[in-house]
């Protein structure tokens, strides 16, 4: 029988408030081998880990239980403080009675009961701790970065800052992301690849940071500190070593009507091509999908022409494979897909453009050489209208529930580049609510209507009619005054919502990390940790957590890099010490545990047993590698022969605190 | 504010009006809005007042169409178009608020009018 002391912490009012500490601390204190139990105002305070460290000592204590909040909040601390006092770390259990308890209990006699129950169990469970020892895993000093766009490459500039070997994957052929198709930012107005350009080039020759473009992650194994990725880097047809971008093949070409994906569909670019002209690494690409070579062999004139001999139309998809000890996730953002969205014509007009089209329309770089053209005509549109929130903020199950927060202000932004640029132009802009916090935002927005003399217009619009005559009908209700629009537009210009890449999901599988109902990656903490996912090791980087700007994306990112880094600097890191292990006399070697363990920690051996009248015998058994294990526990719910078992959670453990419950 | 009303158009349409952003895209939708005196959002709003009483006297709920566009392209799922019709059954079904007495009856003949409706309408409508 251990001796054991309990703690009932009162919270301020949080439990004290739904429950009687007193009396739970008294009912505790009868438990069999329970020697001091009492309670206390706030036990995570100074005073309080005080008043368990001397209890530890004065009453030789061999188990501590802690009625207080949940685990995931203090639990380190008191185990911290056992250990200072003397006790080992593990032989302290947390009875959870706020968030379990307290707080979703009103009445106070039910509150008390069942706190007194929470901790007989963690009592019943504190007799059969066994102490046990944290293994150290060493670090391995390289970071990985998935996605290569604003979020990615400032991610990898602050690591290798630090002096860290980062990588980044990027799928397209180019890093740059987003970013790199914006005309200009806000709400400075200043020029996206003029601010960008310089960051892709500084990523391209810094010596710790390599860029693997056109590549995906394809396996992620392993564990915080030690991960093994495998990444597919998928064939270009163009050696990357020898192409010097000179940009010879995607002039000669002569298959020009593929879609051009970096303009969003807006003109054509060719088979063989160089995303942008200030694309990193400025490295040719042939698209399998258009090249008749590829297609059917007839062609090459871009091998060729080629004076350096880099195209290559047998080159393969390679699988690389890299140790890291931290992964960064930076894999950003999509507009949705209007399919469902019938009501603004976006598939019957060439000229409903969405914002993201708009950006290229007016780029320099873009279609049209940066002069705003109608896609249907190339005439001057004369009276633009802006619908905002499509597909944001929708309860239905076309959109997506949340606010996009970028469109405000880009809308604003559009407005009034269009104002400023096209005097002649009208221009509304119908909104539901005008969303703009954010330093130097709103004055942003008000000087969109009061120095260029946009019309904001308070209602979604309804309706968006093509017309015979080429204009395009925009019905909408103006809710202040009440009265039905009817405005005859040249353009119509949809601030489409945004949402994860569609490669969040799969990654998130392979890295075992969480994400929301809506595809974002879940941080570890809403308010705490909020560039750290609940996986050790994992970081997230820029809108694949949620919709950023770029100001606060280029924050999370040099954010992430910061918690990146103070893992990188460790040269060991403290491992959890409650994994799997198994009962090598009952295990049957059915497999069933290496099929479902996440981590790959088991594999299976052929061992040799002794047997009745001295014979031997090998038999094949699960074997545990526990500098892998993470202790989820997978294993020992799976294991039919009851053989696998949890350090720190066995099975004898749960039962002794179902049994406490149900006596 | 007249809360069993409200109570009734809420339950009798099954929509929850709190959802409603204010977004006007029912009205900016709505083929009869000229036709209207309150219009699909306001007809929203005014039932989360429980203002039902002036939209039962109002002829505008004679004027929606029930083309459901409003209810297809609210992106909150509200259903304006069923609060309309919850409103327009609150009016045809108040209770004591549309007998007819026999001394009415004069002044709303006309000479087209078939005996038989007559009888029908004192049956249907007398106490």
């Amino acid at each position: 029988m251990q001796r054991i002391g309990v703690f009932v912490c009162h919270c301020g009012t949080n439990i004290a408030a739904t429950v009687d500490v007193k009396a739970v601390a008294e009912a505790l204190g009868h438990e069999p081998g329970v020697v001091i139990s009492q309670d206390y105002q706030y036990m995570c305070s100074e005073s309080g880990q005080n008043l368990v460290k001397d209890a530890i000592k004065e009453h030789d204590l061999g188990g501590v239980v802690i009625c207080s909040c949940s685990p995931r909040m203090h639990e380190n601390t008191f185990r911290k403080a056992a250990a200072s006092a003397g006790l080992n770390p593990y032989l302290v259990e947390i009875a959870n009675i706020r968030e379990q308890c307290s707080w979703i209990h009103k009445d106070i006699a039910t509150a008390t009961e069942k706190a007194i129950i929470l901790g007989k169990a963690a009592i019943a469970k504190v007799h059969l701790n066994t102490p046990l020892t944290s293994m150290e895993s060493p670090v391995v000093k390289r970071a990985l970065v998935i996605g290569g766009g604003i979020a990615g490459i400032q991610t990898a500039l602050d690591i290798a800052e630090a002096g860290f070997d980062v990588d980044i994957v990027e799928k397209q052929p180019t890093i740059g992301g987003k970013m790199a198709q914006i005309d200009k930012t806000f709400p400075t107005l200043d020029c996206a690849a003029c601010i960008l350009t310089p960051k892709m080039v500084e990523a391209s020759q810094n010596e710790h940071i390599t860029i693997h473009s056109f590549s995906e992650v394809e396996d992620v194994k392993g564990f915080v500190g030690n991960f093994t990725v495998k990444i597919r880097k998928k064939a270009r047809y163009v050696d990357e070593t020898k192409c010097t971008g000179c940009g010879l093949c995607t002039e000669k070409c002569p298959m020009k009507k593929v879609p051009n994906e970096f303009n969003m569909g807006l003109d054509n670019r060719s088979a063989v091509y160089i995303p942008f002209a200030q694309a990193v690494p400025k490295v040719a690409t042939i698209d399998p999908n258009y090249c008749m070579m590829l297609k059917n062999g007839k062609c090459g004139v871009c091998s060729k022409v080629c004076s350096v001999g880099a195209i290559d139309y047998k080159q393969q998809d390679r699988i690389i494979e890299e140790k890291y000890g931290a992964i960064v996730v930076a894999t950003g953002f999509n507009p949705i897909k209007l399919d469902k969205y019938d009501e603004f014509a976006y598939n019957q007009c060439p000229d409903v453009v969405t914002s993201l089209e708009l950006e290229r329309l007016m780029n320099a770089a873009g279609p049209n050489g940066g002069t705003l053209l109608r896609p249907s005509d190339k005439t001057h549109p004369h009276t633009i209208v802006f619908v905002q929130c499509v597909g944001s903020r929708c309860d239905d199950s076309k959109g997506k529930p949340y606010c996009s927060k970028i469109c405000c202000m880009y809308t604003a932004k559009h407005a009034m580049l269009i104002r400023e640029k096209y005097p002649d132009t009208e221009v509304y802009v119908f909104y539901i609510d005008v969303r703009t916090p954010g330093k130097n935002f709103d004055e942003f927005y008000r000087r969109a209507v009061e120095q260029y003399n946009v019309h904001y217009i308070k209602g979604m619009v309804g309706k968006v009619t093509p017309k015979s005559d080429g204009k395009i009908g925009v019905q909408a209700s103006d809710l202040l005054s009440n009265e039905q629009l009817h405005i005859d537009a040249d353009m119509v210009v949809l601030a489409v919502a945004i949402e994860p890449d569609k490669t969040a999901r799969p990654l998130a599988t392979m890295l075992t990390t969480q994400m929301d109902t809506n595809d974002f990656f879940t941080e570890a903490h809403p308010k705490l940790r909020p560039v750290e996912s609940a996986t050790a090791g994992i970081f997230l980087s820029g809108a694949c957590q949620g919709p950023k700007d770029i100001p606060e994306t280029v924050a999370q990112g040099s954010a992430a890099a910061a918690k990146a880094i103070g893992l990188l600097c460790k040269n060991s890191i403290t491992c959890n010490p409650c994994t799997a292990h198994s009962n090598e006399l009952m295990c049957n070697g059915c497999s069933s545990c290496e099929k479902v363990c996440p981590y790959g920690a088991i594999t299976y051996i052929d061992k040799e047993f002794r047997m009745p009248d001295r014979t031997t015998a090998i038999r094949r058994v699960a074997s545990v590698n526990p500098a892998v294990c993470q202790g989820c526990g997978a294993c020992t719910v799976a294991c039919p022969s009851g053989a696998m078992d949890l350090s720190g959670f066995s099975n004898s453990q749960i039962m002794a605190e179902v049994d406490a419950i149900c006596k | 504010m007249n809360k069993n009303l409200k109570e009734q158009v809420l339950r009798s349409s099954g929509v929850n009006v709190l959802k409603c952003m204010r977004c006007g895209k029912c009205s900016g939708t709505c083929p009869s809005y000229d036709e209207m005196e309150y219009h699909p959002h306001q007809f929203v709003y005014m039932v989360e007042k429980g203002d039902i009483e002036t939209l039962m006297k109002s002829e505008s709920i004679y004027k929606c169409l029930t083309c459901f566009a409003c209810v297809d392209r609210c992106p909150r799922g509200v259903q304006p178009a069923k609060v309309v019709e919850a409103v327009r059954l609150a009016a045809i079904r108040q209770q004591d608020g549309n007998h007819l007495s026999p001394d009415q009856i004069p002044s709303l003949l006309d000479e087209d009018l078939p005996q038989q409706a007559i009888v029908t309408a004192m049956r249907k409508y007398a106490k």
